[in-house]
């Protein structure tokens, strides 16, 4: 059994409006940065899981990304990393 | 098992903050308010079930997200899909779209604000759990408190839900004008409650047990709570 890390990055679909995205966006400008557009806020999510091989840790980390830590109707997830310990 | 007063249960999460009211609400409604919890499988031959308002599990990950997957949703599901009424209210409604029970999902209020205050709604059908006796364009006073209300919905699931007329209450004026004005959080097409297709499950933001007592505030919930009764009750007699 080893141990595998993965990233799950979890964001609003596009075409959603996204409020904080807004307000970080609006917030920008009043510290110099005039020149930012689409922000977008979204999660961050970094895990361990044991598991015999990469790939069963990874259709795992997936099947947790659909069930729990993201919403399909409103978002969209993907695994950024696979690190070996 | 069931008298002639119907038993309505409401769950209690961790978190959950508007249990107590609905509680109060049942009993004060002419039912029997019988407390459900998160971590059992029981729903204790309840005839009619009450998700309420809150901030289940912390609101974690997503609002409902974890809830969703809370033991006593099991038999909330099954006892849904026999037909059963459930009424889920903010963070209950939260928690019937990540379970799938609804359609859509909810985000942040467009203005990122929370936002408590009365407001209008106009009634879209009569054929929900909460609705039977009211009639479609007629308008009810009830406070909504939430930071995260914006229902939205896929294209699809949009199309289908106003093809269907799942929509049960819509955000308006007194005299029942819904628009942008109305809106108090973004909500597409101005949606405040949906329901399933056969009725039985509606989800709303605004909080009706927080209406029933006149000497609190508007009186909005109230038919809302005699008509979840009598649904209780045909279940109690069919």
């Amino acid at each position: 059994m080893k141990t595998f890390t993965f990233e799950v990055l979890v964001t609003l679909k596009d075409g959603l409006s996204d409020p904080q995205g807004k307000a970080v966006e609006s917030a920008l400008p009043s510290l110099g940065w005039t020149n930012v557009h689409h922000v977008r806020v979204g999660k961050h999510i970094k895990l361990d899981v044991d598991a015999e091989d990469e790939t069963t840790a990874l259709e795992q980390v997936r099947g947790m990304a659909v069930r729990l830590l993201s919403n399909p109707v409103i978002e969209d997830y993907q695994v950024l990393e696979v690190s070996p310990k | 098992m069931t008298g002639a007063v119907p038993r309505v249960g409401v769950v209690t999460f961790p978190g959950s903050l508007d249990d107590g009211d609905a509680l109060r609400a049942i009993e004060q409604m002419g039912g029997h308010a019988v407390s459900l919890w998160h971590g059992e499988r029981d729903l204790r031959a309840v005839d009619a079930v009450i998700l309420p308002g809150g901030f289940s599990y912390g609101d974690y990950l997503r609002c409902g997200a974890i809830a969703r997957f809370a033991p006593v949703m099991e038999p909330v599901m099954a006892f849904a899909e026999r037909g059963g009424p459930v009424l889920g209210i903010c963070n209950g409604f939260q928690v019937l779209c990540e379970a799938g029970l609804l359609p859509g999902a909810m985000i942040r209020n467009r203005s990122l604000r929370f936002v408590c205050r009365d407001v209008w709604l106009r009634v879209e059908t009569a054929q929900s759990c909460i609705t039977d006796g009211l009639t479609p364009g007629e308008t009810i006073e009830i406070p909504i408190k939430h930071g995260e209300g914006q229902w939205i919905a896929t294209p699809e699931q949009l199309a289908d839900v106003e093809r269907d007329m799942l929509v049960v209450f819509r955000y308006a004026s007194r005299t029942g004008i819904v628009d942008e004005a109305q809106n108090p959080n973004g909500a597409v097409n101005n949606v405040a409650g949906i329901r399933n297709a056969a009725g039985n499950v509606v989800g709303l933001m605004p909080h009706p047990e927080h209406a029933v007592d006149p000497d609190v505030g508007p009186t909005g919930g109230q038919p809302l709570f005699a008509s979840l009764l009598h649904m209780a009750m045909a279940g109690v007699i069919g």
